[in-house]
């Protein structure tokens, strides 16, 4: 950053701290140390102390205050005094009825928001009776294939007073529509509707695999949403745009900093070339990051994901509403960091985790369970992540003082490498033609196999430790104590049922003349989530409306990354 | 001249979008000199052992997170059997609870492997297991 | 399906295991794959051999899978082999190509084979030609080969298809870098593809230029330069239509003539093969080298005496021979 003015009297101190660090350097040169790898978690390397010479940044203009500009502090001015986070645990499995149950259940428990984790047909775009989903219906969340399962699902919940955000990307604005509909059957107006739908279609390419259409069309539908939502659903965020996926693909801290802000302009680009004024959409965009192991260098990447974010939409875009220049962002526990071996110890990760998090500002988190990798979160091991968040927000104290690390040498210093880092990606993917482009060329894909596979080395080499797996390993055939959380292969047979009923009941013309006004959407441009909600209504099911989709813009292929 | 190598196929059943260990593995394989195919995301069980027949590969391994694996390791299976190629060996691994993993063993499954096994420990039991394949073909010849 | 017959009749039959595995046995150098060549000889032949070449990112695996499409849309069968380079590190290979042409596996007129490039250099792999013999034998109507693809002109490819496709798209690399790899000659079609994005047309008009302008050609055949788009399906009519007329030409110049011309290079370089096995395999002629060099000859005169003995000797045999034959 650039070099503050020094009065005199810091000078001096200057003088006698760089005698002081020649000292250290003589005595630190002679000092035996660890066999260890000192880097971050992302292969950064570390000194092993910092100092003045290390961070230079200029209050005003670097950090400023808690809710001013650059926001790196933190995007409230009393942060946590205000308000806590919001504790929102991702939560979905079997049928609507089943994860309906889970809603109450955390709710009852002090939740405060709820998160919807869909099942991979449905993030897919298909029905649960569609031969793709074989197999797969209601595993990692719930099957949502119309409006009535929308309806189940949100049963005995008063939509206007929770929040809700959906996990879901390819097929979200259909999913947002089902929404809708489901509140305007509630007799909730949409306007009273909060949530956040993910959306974030750009990630699904690079990171994540779930995907409907190509890029163009899957661009042209979030542009709708954010339009639409702008007009009718005001409070909702029509994008929350992911670096968690980019993260547990493998990235390292700085490239997921670097591709989810990147991904983050595109979007904005793309509404300001559809028509829309910045400060009418901007205010609603949202993130969500990954909170990894490396407890500095994740608090830190929240510190630059706030300063780069308010700088772009300031100086690049335009922007002249302070909202706009705020990131906000939704943060999840690195599900990769948990391990198989002694999962107990998951416990112990996810906290430190989330502790990071907060201590980043974030606005809403997410705790993983811990017996993830095994199969889903049993009930028990879902109630322990919550708990961890609330003995943070209750027990520690650390929620009463906004941005506590700031000024430290080495989290400024860690800062501004990681906002340098991010940079350097912002020009190398313009000289590539764009995210798009890089995309659609595997670029980004590459650098986050690349990285993935450097880690993975470096844990096989021993270069990495990770207790259980590499070092104190336990009996290397001793298994895990712990429940398994099984979904009932029933789930699968009744959801077909259920949705063969539907089609049975529905009227079929009102169903056709729907999906035809989706087609003509899809042809003459006009507003696409308009149709949804109006193919929503007349209960046309997710697979029908996303066929007509691949049919009219085809389907996206992926790249060759190996 | 060429010396027989040993070709895998790394394959993606279902709908989960987790890559990362797939690409992980087949970037290993091929650095202890095997020749992988990839066969990208969201593939069928027909799909798999088409390209494991027309590939002939020795060895096809199957990654998946997405919980399905009980209902699709065992179609696969039959599809490769169905095609002439019940004699590849068949692993895989993912987020399978153990019991699953057993019971997929006793269906004709070499081994399956869970999230944190070391993957150059994988490309050896692949090498060790294929070589016992071709000495076991070489004797019948 | 362990031995030759077996596996040529098989193939005959139309059993996809059987082309499958023969394949590998061409790939592994098996013995067995000569005598199945032998076996298959007389259906080999039939095929149109479609080559496809140009540097990465031009786009060759998506043209590949759409040019199949289309000829299956006009009932015709396609092989495809696809090459990926071998790692020089540690010999194993990463064959993605098949992932841009998912669709067509599902097919059951296409067949698609991936394979590593091994100790080749030229753009493909040894077997290669051999595949498509089999592919050709087993009765595709068509066979697309896609080059490795480094940039560099592929030689390989001239010899293995009756018709060459160089594709290059804007940006990957403009016109005068193909010139300079040398990939101008080695086309019988130079194909634009993404000829949507910007400086296409350009790429187009430059190409054309050099086509017309170099004498690069000597039979008559007049390179034309297509524009596409793959990823879009424009221009893919227009391409194969390109194909049938650069077919008509062969056969109108003598299509046997110029396929017995590069089954001769096939020959040539198995000869080759055999011989660098024969003399610098084991029990061959590196020892003698060695202590040649230590004894401080020049690489010339070892080369020298070393070809007097293997040729000599050659030829001396074949005097003694007809002499002996002489005197009876």
């Amino acid at each position: 950053m650039k070099p503050s003015t020094q009065d005199q009297s810091t000078s001096e101190a200057r003088v006698v701290s760089s005698n002081g660090r020649a000292k250290w350097e003589a005595a630190s040169a002679k000092a035996k140390l660890r066999d260890a790898n000192f880097t971050t978690i992302s292969g950064s390397e570390l000194k092993p102390v910092y100092g003045p010479e290390d961070a230079e940044f200029d209050y005003d203009t670097d950090l400023g205050h808690p809710g001013q500009f650059p926001f790196t502090r933190g995007v409230h001015p009393t942060m946590y005094r205000g308000r806590l986070w919001t504790m929102r645990q991702f939560a979905g499995f079997g049928t609507a009825a089943q994860t309906n149950e889970r809603f109450k259940f955390l709710l009852d428990h002090g939740q405060t928001g709820l998160s919807v984790a869909f099942d991979f047909p449905t993030l897919m775009g298909y029905d649960s009776d569609q031969p793709h989903s074989l197999g797969e219906v209601g595993q990692v969340g719930v099957a949502i294939s119309s409006l009535e399962d929308m309806e189940i699902l949100m049963g005995g919940i008063p939509m206007d007073r929770v929040s809700t955000s959906m996990t879901i990307n390819g097929p979200a604005p259909i999913l947002l529509a089902f929404y809708i509909a489901c509140g305007e059957n509630q007799g909730i107006d949409p306007a009273k509707l909060r949530g956040t739908v993910q959306n974030d279609i750009l990630k699904e390419y690079q990171a994540q695999h779930a995907w409907l259409v190509p890029a163009e069309p899957a661009l042209r539908m979030i542009t709708d949403a954010m339009s639409y939502c702008a007009e009718h659903v005001p409070q909702w965020n029509t994008i929350s745009i992911s670096g968690y996926h980019i993260r547990e693909a493998g990235s390292t801290a700085a490239q997921e900093l670097a591709f989810t802000l990147a991904n983050g302009m595109e979007y904005v680009a793309h509404g300001v070339a559809a028509g829309m004024d910045v400060d009418e959409f901007a205010p609603r965009l949202s993130f969500f990051f990954d909170s990894h192991l490396d407890f500095f260098e994740e608090i830190c990447k929240f510190r630059a994901a706030r300063r780069i974010w308010a700088r772009k939409m300031r100086d690049v875009f335009g922007a002249k509403d302070p909202k706009s220049w705020m990131i906000r962002f939704h943060t999840q526990t690195a599900g990769v960091s948990l391990t198989a071996q002694q999962p107990e110890n998951n416990i112990v990760r996810t906290a430190m985790e989330a502790m990071a998090a907060v201590l980043g500002g974030t606005q809403s988190l997410h705790t993983n369970s811990m017996d993830e990798t095994l199969s889903l979160p049993t009930e028990k091991a879902v109630k322990i992540a919550l708990r961890t968040q609330q003995i943070i927000a209750e027990e520690t104290e650390v929620a009463h003082v906004a941005d506590p690390l700031a000024g430290s040498y080495f989290v400024e210093a860690q800062t501004d490498r990681l906002e340098a880092e991010a940079e350097k990606y912002f020009e190398e993917i313009e000289r590539r033609g764009g995210v798009v482009a890089c995309t659609e060329a595997g670029y980004i894909q590459r650098e986050i196999h690349h990285s993935a596979v450097t880690y993975q080395r470096a844990i096989e080499s021993g270069a990495k430790k990770v207790v259980g797996v590499n070092t104190y390993v336990e009996g290397k055939d001793a298994k895990p104590e712990i429940d398994i959380h099984r979904i009932d292969p029933e789930v699968e047979r009744e959801q077909c049922a259920r949705l063969a009923s539907l089609r049975e009941r529905r009227d079929a013309q009102a169903a056709k003349s729907a999906l035809d006004g989706v087609r003509a959407a899809c042809k003459d441009g006009s507003n696409l989530l308009e149709r949804f909600v109006t193919a929503a209504h007349a209960y046309c099911t997710l697979g029908e409306i996303t066929e007509v989709l691949r049919e009219e813009f085809g389907e996206y292929k992926e790249p060759k990354i190996l | 001249m060429s010396k027989r190598k040993i070709k895998v196929l790394v394959a993606k059943p279902g709908l989960d979008g987790h890559d990362r260990g797939a690409k992980t593995v087949a970037t290993v394989l091929r650095d202890q000199g095997m020749e992988v195919v990839y066969t990208g995301l969201h593939q069928t069980p027909e799909m798999i052992a088409e390209v494991a027949l027309q590939e002939d590969v020795d060895v096809v391994g199957l990654s998946i997170l997405s919980g399905a694996h009980m209902s699709l390791f065992p179609r696969i299976r039959e599809e490769l059997k169905a095609r002439g190629m019940g004699h590849v060996l068949l692993t895989g691994g993912g987020i399978i609870p153990v019991e699953d993993m057993e019971t997929l063993h006793s269906q004709g499954f070499a081994k399956l492997f869970g999230p944190g096994t070391n993957t150059v420990e994988i490309a050896e039991w692949i090498q060790a297991e294929v070589e016992k394949l071709w000495s076991e073909e070489g004797a019948k010849q | 399906m362990r031995d030759p017959k077996t596996i040529a009749a098989k193939l005959f039959e139309g059993d996809r295991l059987a082309l499958s595995r023969s394949i590998s046995w061409a790939e592994d150098a098996d013995p067995r794959f000569p005598k199945t060549l032998a076996c298959i000889w007389e259906r080999v032949g039939k095929a149109r051999r479609l080559g496809v070449t140009g540097p990465p990112g031009a786009g060759k695996s998506t043209l590949v899978n759409e040019l199949a499409r289309h000829l299956r849309e006009a009932d015709r069968t396609v092989g495809i082999l696809a090459i990926d380079p071998s790692s020089p590190f540690s010999g194993g290979a990463l064959l993605g190509d098949r992932i841009r042409m998912e669709d067509r596996t599902k097919d059951s007129g296409v067949f698609i084979r991936s394979m590593a490039s091994r100790e080749s250099h030229g753009g493909l792999a040894r077997a290669s030609v051999d595949a498509c013999d089999v592919m050709d034998a087993f009765g595709f109507d068509e066979i697309l080969v896609e080059t490795v693809g480094v940039g560099q002109a592929e030689y390989d490819i001239v010899g293995a298809a009756d018709t060459v496709l160089v594709v290059l798209c804007p940006g990957a690399g403009d016109g005068i870098q193909a010139m300079k790899a040398g990939l101008l000659e080695v086309a019988d079609i130079l194909v634009v593809n993404k000829s949507d994005l910007p400086g296409a047309d350009r790429l187009q008009t430059d190409l054309e230029e050099a086509t017309h302008t170099r004498d690069i050609r000597r039979d008559g055949w007049e390179v034309p330069v297509v524009g596409v788009s793959a990823a879009k399906d424009e221009g893919l009519d227009k391409l194969l239509g390109a194909v049938d007329d650069h077919r008509a030409h062969l056969e109108r110049v003598g299509l046997e003539a110029v396929r017995r011309q590069k089954r001769a290079q096939q020959v040539k370089r198995v000869v080759g093969e055999r011989l660098d096995e024969e003399l610098w395999g084991d029990g061959g002629l590196g020892g003698r080298v060695d202590s040649a060099l230590n004894a401080g000859s020049t690489a010339y005169d070892i080369a020298e005496l070393l070809l007097q003995d293997v040729l000599g000797g050659k030829l001396m045999a074949q005097t003694r021979d007809s002499k002996t034959e002489a005197a009876h």
